[in-house]
């Protein structure tokens, strides 16, 4: 919005303001649009949502004030521990594979000479899949039985896993679904930042003698430096909401080994009926998330200055 | 990944306090327009316009009733499923519920708790056949005297078999296991028919795990919690029986599948597909299995629990709510007693399912148990069966004598713990029955302290 900075020139005061708003008001009128959407729909319920945290209600009396009371609740729960220890585990492990894969995918992606557009959709298709489909569709997978990965590893002469329904490969197993479902994007994205890379850093380093390590080394991530650190923290505050994978595929088991924090507060608004608990949970994990995207946007305000 | 924001998802059924606009609150709901007075009600649960044959009867009810009385109107809301406990909440929270709301048994207590459904007591002492109703079905819309409901269907759970596995297993049919011991010997035959067959298949997540462990629990005669309901009691010998019967069928046996972490519709699907022998569940199981998985009816058998003492009461039923005038009470319980507890009308019109072609003979519903409404009920169905009603005999006969037993307090919550041993024995072959039932316990209790 360049039209909102008054030239030096021009009359300043109260005059100067109305006409300063006369002239943009097409572009508030624009912009309320979107802000009452924004306040209607996401910032109403999340003040509502804090509210409910400190209250109990049924939704039919007036509610009352609990003060700490629905925090002590969940955190006294004995499912508390764990579903933060899984849901810290389950970003660790998507980071791992989540972040790392990506930018592997798209190096190579880069490097291509031939089918680079077919590659792209290739990589990207999973993304279009409705995420309900894509985790069912690892439910079949992942079937001790009859499933693609255990003929796979029977084809490689290799024991069957359990994979979903053991305590010790489970989260793993959710964290390769979602990194599956969600690799198209990371890949693409680094892509493009791979692509702003101007290509003469790279032919300096060949004429330095530069081998393929050595130039995603030293010229590939210092120059996608920024745009790695974003998606680091983008990756955690989107992983640790993680919901649909362990709500369809494991419920939570086994022995609580994927039950999340998004998972345990859904169980408590909708299986409990206990909102308040369910509130002061989403609050907790509201406010973790709110660090890492402190960290973001303080990098986005650094990167644009 | 972009999981939903669950947060917000959280928050959204206040949203719709904002949206809604007080669906109890209609002009035609002004006080004083009791007697002759027209008041409409909204009634949850209308058959949806894709199962044609059951609209047409709701319609047909409907179009009888507000004939009978001129001065209510019915404004049926369907939905499938009826109910969803994901939009419980924010149908509260917005003004939009139903003035007669649908329910499933499981969630009548923490709905009666909650204050979030309305006193009929005064209301349904002019229902003629409430007396006649089984107490134990009657209690589960009870609170202390007071009566927050009225029940739609009942059934109590038993052994779902699958017929054809029976016989091809070298099995009888006709003679359904009566003893765990005859269920291995069972689940064995019929496992060993080839890859992907399952003698007998069991729930682990979700809370459907514990919800079964309770089913189970209590047809050997234990307990969920102590009579006070302040203390967990499924540590116990039953209890353990439970899970040791299930770690033998899975491990001993070999008869469970290797495919574990199942939820309610696992079982149906696996059912319907003809590979699994045997589940936990009542003759409604059979006609899930049929409508929504490709099973036939005839192919299917039901039982009696084995060895049971008493059985977890399943159904559902309706309630009101909390804000509907007195005047709307009156109409919904003249409604839901035509509807849903007269023989020969309503849900029991036997005659009009069969000419529909819908399946009729099953077992269930049963409100009445033995008395005059029930038998006369038992009679309609039989003249008019449909489906193979020999194949559900050994239910009707071995259940008879079993008693519903209400669900446990808190029972969501314990059912959440109680998933944690049932998964453990299902999917490690090391498990420690006893530490398992030792730490569900003690998180059973505080659970229980805490509402107490």
């Amino acid at each position: 919005m360049s039209t909102t900075t008054a030239p030096a020139s021009r009359p300043r005061g109260p005059g100067a303001l109305r006409s300063g708003i006369r002239r943009n008001l097409t572009a508030y009128g624009f912009l309320c649009g979107a802000l009452i959407c924004f306040a209607f729909f996401s910032w109403y319920p999340m003040v509502q949502e804090v509210l409910l945290s400190f209250q109990r209600t049924n939704f039919v009396d007036e509610p009352t004030w609990v003060g700490w009371a629905n925090f002590r609740t969940v955190a006294e729960d004995a499912a508390f521990a764990d579903a933060w220890l899984n849901t810290i585990a389950f970003t660790g492990l998507a980071l791992v594979f989540g972040y790392v894969v990506p930018f592997v995918a798209a190096i190579v992606l880069n490097e291509l000479r031939h089918a680079k557009a077919y590659l792209r959709f290739v990589v990207y298709l999973p993304v279009m899949l409705p995420p309900a489909v894509a985790v069912l569709l690892f439910k079949w997978f992942y079937d001790p039985g009859a499933g693609l990965f255990n003929q796979i590893l029977d084809l490689a002469h290799l024991p069957a896993l359990s994979w979903l329904d053991s305590t010790d490969t489970a989260l793993i197993s959710l964290v390769i679904v979602s990194t599956w479902m969600n690799l198209g994007t990371g890949t693409l994205i680094y892509l493009a930042a791979l692509q702003s890379i101007p290509g003469e850093l790279y032919e300096a380093a060949e004429l330095d003698g530069a081998g393929l390590f050595k130039r995603v080394w030293h010229v590939t991530i210092p120059q996608t430096k920024l745009i790695l650190l974003v998606m680091l923290l983008l990756q955690i505050v989107a992983t640790m909401q993680v919901f649909i994978e362990p709500y369809l595929l494991t419920g939570g088991g086994p022995e609580n080994a994927t039950l999340t924090v998004a998972y345990l507060m859904y169980q408590y608004a909708f299986n409990f009926g206990d909102f308040g608990g369910g509130g002061a949970l989403g609050l907790m994990l509201m406010v973790v998330l709110m660090v890492f995207s402190a960290f973001y946007l303080r990098l986005s305000r650094d990167n644009q200055s | 990944m972009k999981p939903p924001k669950i947060q917000m998802l959280l928050a959204a059924g206040i949203v719709l306090t904002a949206a809604g606009c007080g669906g109890s609150e209609a002009a035609d709901d002004k006080p004083g327009a009791a007697g002759g007075s027209a008041v409409t009600i909204s009634v949850g649960c209308q058959p949806p316009r894709s199962n044609t044959l059951e609209r047409s009867a709701w319609d047909e009810d409907v179009a009888a009733f507000e004939k009978l009385h001129p001065n209510i109107k019915i404004d049926s809301k369907d939905a499938f499923p009826c109910i969803n406990p994901d939009t419980f909440q924010a149908k509260l929270a917005g003004g939009t519920m139903e003035d007669v709301f649908y329910v499933y048994y499981t969630d009548v207590q923490k709905i009666i708790a909650a204050g979030q459904a309305a006193d009929i007591t005064p209301y349904v002492s002019g229902v003629s056949r409430l007396k006649d109703l089984r107490p134990d079905v009657l209690n589960v819309f009870k609170s202390g005297e007071k009566i927050y409901g009225l029940p739609r269907t009942n059934y109590t759970t038993g052994l779902v078999y699958n017929r054809k596995l029976f016989t091809q297993a070298g099995l009888n049919p006709d003679a359904p296991p009566k003893t765990w011991a005859e269920v291995h010997e069972a689940a064995k035959k019929i496992a060993a028919l080839g890859p992907g067959h399952v003698g007998f298949g069991e729930y682990s997540a979700g809370n459907t795990g514990g919800w079964h462990f309770a089913a189970s629990l209590y047809g050997r005669g234990g307990e969920m919690v102590t009579p006070d309901g302040k203390a967990a009691a499924f540590n116990s010998p039953e209890g353990k029986a439970v899970l040791e019967n299930l770690k033998k069928m899975r491990w001993t046996d070999n008869s469970m599948g290797s495919k574990q972490l199942l939820q309610w519709e696992d079982l149906m699907r696996m059912m319907g597909g003809g590979k699994l022998g045997m589940m936990i569940g009542a003759p409604d199981v059979v006609q899930t299995v049929n409508n929504d998985f490709k099973g036939k009816f005839e192919d299917y058998g039901v039982t009696a629990l084995p060895e049971a003492k008493a059985s977890l009461g399943g159904g559902d039923g309706y309630m009101i709510n909390p804000k509907a005038t007195p005047e709307k009470i009156k109409a919904a319980v003249l409604w839901l007693e035509f509807h849903e507890l007269t023989p020969g009308r309503g849900q029991f019109d036997y005659e009009r399912s069969k000419r529909q072609g819908r399946p009729v003979g099953l077992p269930i519903p049963d409100l009445y148990g033995d008395t005059e409404p029930g038998k006369e009920i038992v009679k309609l169905r039989e003249a008019n069966a449909t489906v193979p009603v020999a194949n559900f005999a050994p239910f009707a006969q071995g259940s008879a004598a079993i008693q519903n037993k209400l669900e446990p307090p808190k029972a969501q919550e314990l059912y959440a713990i109680l998933d944690v041993p049932m998964s453990a024995v299902l999917t490690r072959q090391d498990a420690d029955i006893d530490q398992l039932l030792a730490d569900a316990e003690a998180k059973a209790n505080k659970v229980l302290a805490a509402s107490s």
